[in-house]
This record gives structure tokens, C-alpha cells and sequence, in this order.
């Protein structure tokens, strides 16, 4: 195996004719410093209207959005959410702290599961890292509070997202995701999901809900519906 | 993959008079090339985000070793393991010593170039293990035994008749008289039926689109989410990925990314980005406890530093045949190896060979097109040109090889080749333009003064043959 290996880097090094250190501050300083580069301006906004680009896009890409004022009311839109969708009122949720201590108790008909998704999972509940302004994405993580395959093998994924968590650009995730696990290192899978899944397999014609979620319904806490809608 | 580029006149003549492919590929010109122009005046950075996406790359490929060296580091850090592979023998090897060692019986896989260019499905089934493709367009190609015609679309080539005839074939457990002439329906049929496969399978094998050396990471980018449940259900997660796909940041991948999709599809963003770096750590509740990259050179590492180096900055978008009227008129099979269109004519002979592949930089009307569309700047005509000029070189004796003589004289001295050149460019002029032309590529001095009239789709040789055989047109 390690023959292999330096058969191949030797290989690399013949064609760029030089020695085996050669370059390496360069490439070092580039790695630590990890610089920014061009980033389109679309989403440099006031916070406001970001949440509100946040919204457009995510729509845009076939995401549902319902915006709710405080945490206390998921409980309530979750179920309404599912009721209008004709879903049953079974969600498998992700062991997360911050959904745990939602009032799930005013939802008695509501029945709430923990952990990773089985087979027979029909919606998936999780929170999200951030919101990416600039596309309408999620950020999503795995940990013990985040099984990834509740992002996947439910037929509807249903995210709860703080405003404030919405930011500009994927670089803005890096940052956050670095101040939480360290310099070059990340969670085993760090997902960017925008909107449900699709296909344009069958004559290039777009079909939602290919392998992964039909759906995907971002339950938006804290940018107050009324006062930013118009 | 074996390749059939030798029979690459054989192989276009036959696709340009199959009207059910013809039919299939109109989908390639009507939505791709729309769809892409859209994307990219909606973001008024994008051709400078080109720009800086071709400089990563070419900073990137300069010191190619040292990123590689330090993307392994940190893969072994989070606890994977990279297999380095000089070449898809080895890759394959790899790929198997890994499976037999967990007892793998199904595999399921996301859709993987490399893959298909070490042709790891034949590999494993000769092994006793079951790939299964997830990737819709890729599960129905393997449903048909064929391989992709297009690097992101790999069933374009197909119509739903010839899909939903697939599925019924196959798919014998659903009741026959169901209802399947729908792409709607086809996607659900195939939904249901992959499903499980995903639960059972062993081992999980997706590509990279990128290996990120910062973090150990790699990088996929889908619609449909196969490629996701590929790599967190199953005990054991291998990544299959040529060593060019390396860039140095987190930050580098997203500028990469903002020209990607919509490059390929015209997508603002694809649906799923994921980042997977080393296997589950002990607290995550699901995740695969392996996690392997089978690292394949395979030819790339003499590419770097010659006249092919900028080759290596493709990111497989697409958007070269998309747009590329050869592409449209004669599909990817016709190309005879894994990668079709502009980018296959460059790579593939730098891969297997350019006494296997040398038809191959010939396809091309040198419109220019795929160049002004490439993401990542590539300039695919000079690299075609040089692949041309080497192959001069290499018929004629080194006394003879002169570079002012004119292509021309190459192609009159060899009576087949002229024919298949003219034979190909007569229905390809013929299909870009009724009437007359202003321009032509490499007759810039003839239409300098006048306009040639556009053939009429074939030759007169071929006329003539046609009319002996009592067939007209
Ligand atoms: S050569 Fe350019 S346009 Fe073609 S697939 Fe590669 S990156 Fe895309």
C-alpha cells in the first residue's frame, strides 16, 4: 500500500518537476488561513431581509416555510402542518435538547419518537445548524442530537429554524461550523439541503421526491409573520 | 470500462440514423442550454467566479502532491483510510479486499465516473457481490446493461417508452396492468423498489466530486438523495475518486459549487451538498463504522505539467456537451469510453490512449461552444488541436512531419478518414443551420469573402451510394 503511495506522489512530483518540500509554506498558509473568496452579494443584506431571501429561495426550490413567533408554537404547527398535508400524527424527532424542551404536551394527539429513522418513519422532525440566505439552504449536521438519516429516509422532513440562525453565504456555515468543532476538522456528514428531492432522469423533466424527502417544510421561529410579511 | 472508441465512425454513423436516440437527445439541446443561460445571468458574479474557480484549480494542480499528502493526514486523523491506486486495477483490487473483509454480499452505489471508468460493477459481480446503482438514471442503464451517455445524465439517451418497457420487464412483482407511462410514475415504481436495497445492502460506494484537503472530507453533489442513503445506511462507506479532485479550503468548494450546478443543470444549487469526513465518531446515533477512499490516478499524474494539465481542472459538470452539436446529433455511446463530448475527446485519449481513442479529437466542428461554456475555463479546442497534431505527427515519418502542412493534406491522403470527417460535418452543418453560412470553423478564409451554402446532410458520395442501392431521400 505505501509502495503505492509513493509511486503515486512520486509520479506527481516527476510531472511538476521538483522535490518532495518545495512549496509546502505556500500551501500551508493557504490551508490555515483558509481566505474567503469572491462571494456574490446577493444575500450582503440587512438581517431582515435576509431571513426574507432565506424565505424566497427555499420556496423557490420547492420548499414549503411557515413562520411562527416563538418556539412555544412548533408543537401547534407541526400538527396543523400534518393535518393539512393529510400525514398521520406520528413524527420521529431527533434527539436534539433544544426540540426536546418544546411544549409537546399541548399536542396530545401528536405522537413523538426519538432517534435515528426507520423504514416505516413517515416524517422526520430536526433543527438546523443555520440558514443560508443566498440559496435558501439548510445546514444540518451529524451528532447525537442529529441522526442524518432522518434528513433522508422519511418521506417529509420537517425543520425547525430560528431566524436569528439565518445567515449569508456557505462561508458564513464554515465559520460557525469552526467555531464549534475546531480548525480543519468537521462532524462526520455536514449536510447543505435546498428544498425536497428529484430527479431529471426520465426526459429531463423534473420530478420531486426521487429517493429522499417528497417534502421538506422549514418551520421558521422569531421573524415575526405579520410585521415582515408585508 | 472496455472501450469501442476505435469504432467511433461505425459507432456515429450508426447513432445519427437511430431516430429513437435522436429523439431522446432533443431533450439535451431544449432543456440544458436554456436552463444554463438563465442560471448564470441571474448571478451577476458568475463569469468572474469562473474565473476564480479556474485559479483554485490551477493553484490546486501546481501543488498537487502536497494537498494530497495532507488531505490524506487528515483522513486518517478522523479515522478512514485512503487507498492509493496508480491504476483502476489496483482501484478495483481495493475496492473488493475492503468488501470481502466485512463479508459484503449488495453493495449499493451512488453514482460514480470512476467507477465506471475502473468498471467496478463487472469487477464485483465476477467477485460474488451485488452492486446495486441508486442514481435513478444509472439503475435503469443497469437494468439495460448499458453504460452512461452523458457524465451527469447517464440515461438521456433513453425515452420513458423505453423505460417504463424496462421497468415492466424487471420489475415482476407489481401488477402488470399498473399505470407506468409517466415519468411520475416511473420515479415512484423505482423509489419503492430501491428502497430496500438500501436497508440490506453492506457497504455503501459513492464518487467524490471533491476531497477537501483542509478537513479530510469528501464531497458529493446530488438531486436525488441516493448518494446520501448510500453512505449512512450501510456498516461501511467507500469513496471511489481520482486524485484531481482535491482543493485546498472549505472556502475553495464553495466558489467551486457556485459554478458547478448551474453550469450542469442551470440549477441555482443542487439539493444536497454532503460533506463526510472519517466514519461515525462514537456518540452519533447512525453512520457507517468505515470509512475508505480508493485514491485512483490511473494516468492523471503524467498529465500534469504537459500541454493536458488543464484537463485535470474539470469538475465533470457537463456543460461541454450540453452544448457540444457532435454531442447532440450522435449521444455519448457513440464516444465509445466513459467520458462523451469535448471533455471525452481531450481525456479519454490522455486515459487509454491515443492509438485507442485517436478519432475522438476529431469530433468536433470547432465551434468554440464548449469552451465559452466550461466552468472551470478549459480550453477544450487547442487541447483537441494538440491531440490532431500529434496524431499528424505520429502518421506521418518524423522527416515528413512539418507543422505548416496543411490539415487538409492530412485528411485528402487518407481517403477513409476524409470521408468520415466530411461525413460526420455534412448532417452536423446540416442540423445547425439551413441556409447558408457566414462563418465556418477552420475555413476562416473561405467565408472571409462568401457565404458557403449549408449541405443538405449528407455528402455527395453518400448520395451517390444511397442512389445505387434504389434509396432515396
Ligand atoms: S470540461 Fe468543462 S464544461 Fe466539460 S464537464 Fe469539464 S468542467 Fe464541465
Amino acid at each position: 500500500m505505501s509502495e503505492a503511495r509513493e509511486q503515486v506522489l512520486g509520479a506527481l512530483r516527476r510531472s511538476l518537476r521538483r522535490g518532495d518540500t518545495a512549496g509546502t509554506s505556500a500551501t500551508a498558509s493557504r490551508l490555515a488561513e483558509h481566505r474567503r473568496n469572491l462571494i456574490p452579494a446577493r444575500a450582503d443584506l440587512p438581517r431582515a431581509e435576509q431571513v426574507a431571501l432565506f424565505e424566497t429561495w427555499a420556496v423557490r426550490q420547492a420548499a414549503s416555510v411557515v413562520r411562527v413567533s416563538d418556539a412555544a408554537a412548533v408543537p401547534g404547527a407541526l400538527a396543523a402542518f400534518l393535518k393539512a398535508e393529510n400525514l398521520p400524527a406520528e413524527v420521529r424527532m431527533a434527539p436534539d435538547p433544544e426540540l426536546e424542551a418544546l411544549p409537546w404536551r399541548d399536542q396530545p394527539m401528536l405522537t413523538v419518537t426519538k432517534g435515528p429513522a426507520r423504514d416505516s418513519d413517515a416524517v422526520s422532525l430536526t433543527g438546523a445548524l443555520a440558514g443560508i440566505a443566498e440559496t435558501g439552504t439548510l445546514l444540518l449536521h451529524s451528532g447525537p442530537a442529529g441522526p442524518t438519516s432522518l434528513n433522508f429516509l422519511p418521506e417529509t422532513h420537517v425543520v425547525v429554524l430560528s431566524a436569528n440562525r439565518i445567515v449569508a453565504s456557505y462561508e458564513d456555515g464554515w465559520d460557525i461550523l469552526r467555531a464549534r468543532f475546531g480548525e480543519g476538522t468537521l462532524p462526520r456528514t455536514v449536510n447543505y439541503i435546498t428544498g425536497p428531492s428529484r430527479t431529471a432522469d426520465i426526459e429531463q423533466t423534473i420530478q420531486l421526491g426521487a429517493h429522499g424527502p417528497r417534502r421538506l417544510h422549514i418551520i421558521l421561529v422569531g421573524a415575526n409573520a405579520d410585521a415582515e410579511r408585508d | 470500462m472496455e472501450s469501442s472508441a476505435r469504432a467511433f465512425k461505425e459507432n456515429a454513423r450508426a447513432a445519427v440514423a437511430d431516430p429513437q436516440l435522436k429523439r431522446a437527445l432533443s431533450h439535451v439541446k431544449e432543456g440544458f442550454i436554456g436552463k444554463r443561460a438563465k442560471a448564470a445571468a441571474k448571478l451577476p458574479e458568475f463569469e468572474v467566479l469562473r474565473d476564480a474557480a479556474r485559479d483554485i484549480k490551477n493553484h490546486t494542480l501546481d501543488h498537487l502532491d502536497l494537498y494530497l499528502e495532507h488531505y490524506e493526514r487528515k483522513v486518517t486523523e478522523t479515522g478512514g483510510q485512503v487507498h492509493w491506486c496508480p491504476t483502476a486495477e489496483d482501484a478495483r483490487r481495493a475496492v473488493l479486499e475492503i468488501c470481502r473483509a466485512v463479508g459484503a454480499r449488495t453493495v449499493t452505489k451512488g453514482k460514480s465516473m470512476i467507477a465506471e471508468e475502473i468498471a467496478l460493477n463487472d469487477h464485483l459481480e465476477a467477485n460474488g457481490i451485488t452492486p446495486v446503482e441508486t442514481d435513478l438514471g444509472e439503475y435503469i442503464i443497469q437494468l439495460r446493461g448499458e453504460t452512461p451517455s452523458h457524465i451527469i445524465a447517464p440515461a438521456v439517451h433513453l425515452t420513458k417508452d423505453l423505460v417504463e418497457a424496462d421497468f415492466r420487464a424487471h420489475h415482476t412483482a407489481f401488477p402488470p396492468e399498473r399505470p407506468l407511462s409517466e415519468p411520475r410514475q416511473l420515479v415512484n415504481e423505482a423509489r419503492e423498489v430501491l428502497r430496500g436495497k438500501y436497508l440490506a445492502a453492506d457497504v455503501g460506494i459513492t464518487g467524490a466530486n471533491f476531497l477537501v484537503a483542509e478537513t479530510g472530507t469528501s464531497v458529493i453533489v446530488t438531486n436525488e438523495g441516493n448518494g446520501d442513503l448510500t453512505q449512512v445506511l450501510p456498516r461501511v462507506h467507500i469513496v471511489v475518486a481520482s486524485l484531481e479532485k482535491v482543493v485546498p479550503t472549505l472556502e475553495d468548494v464553495s466558489t467551486i459549487l457556485r459554478v458547478l450546478a448551474r453550469s450542469a443543470t442551470g440549477q441555482e444549487c443542487s439539493t444536497y451538498t454532503t460533506f463526510s469526513t472519517g466514519p461515525r465518531r462514537a456518540e452519533d446515533p447512525d453512520g457507517p463504522d468505515q470509512y475508505h477512499v480508493v485514491l485512483l490516478d490511473n494516468g492523471r499524474s503524467s498529465m500534469l505539467g504537459g500541454e493536458f494539465q488543464d484537463m485535470l481542472r474539470c469538475i465533470r459538470c457537463g456543460a461541454c456537451m450540453n452544448h457540444c452539436p457532435v454531442y447532440h446529433a450522435i449521444g455519448g455511446h457513440a464516444y465509445g469510453w466513459v467520458y462523451p463530448g469535448p471533455m471525452g475527446a481531450v481525456l479519454t485519449p490522455n486515459l487509454i490512449g491515443i492509438e485507442e481513442a485517436g478519432h475522438l479529437p476529431s469530433a468536433s466542428t470547432f465551434c468554440g461552444r464548449c469552451e465559452s461554456v466550461c466552468p472551470m475555463r478549459i480550453p477544450l479546442p487547442k487541447m483537441m488541436r494538440h491531440w490532431r497534431e500529434r496524431e499528424f505527427e505520429r502518421h506521418l515519418s518524423p522527416a515528413g512531419a512539418r507543422a505548416g502542412l496543411a490539415l487538409w493534406a492530412f485528411f485528402a491522403k487518407r481517403p477513409s478518414l476524409y470521408h468520415f470527417v466530411t461525413g460526420m460535418a455534412a448532417p452536423l452543418l446540416a442540423a445547425l443551420g439551413r441556409g447558408r453560412f457566414r462563418r465556418l470553423p477552420l475555413a476562416g478564409g473561405w467565408t472571409a469573402h462568401r457565404d458557403m451554402p449549408a449541405p443538405e446532410g449528407r455528402t455527395f458520395r453518400q448520395l451517390w451510394a444511397g442512389r445505387r442501392q434504389g434509396e432515396s431521400r
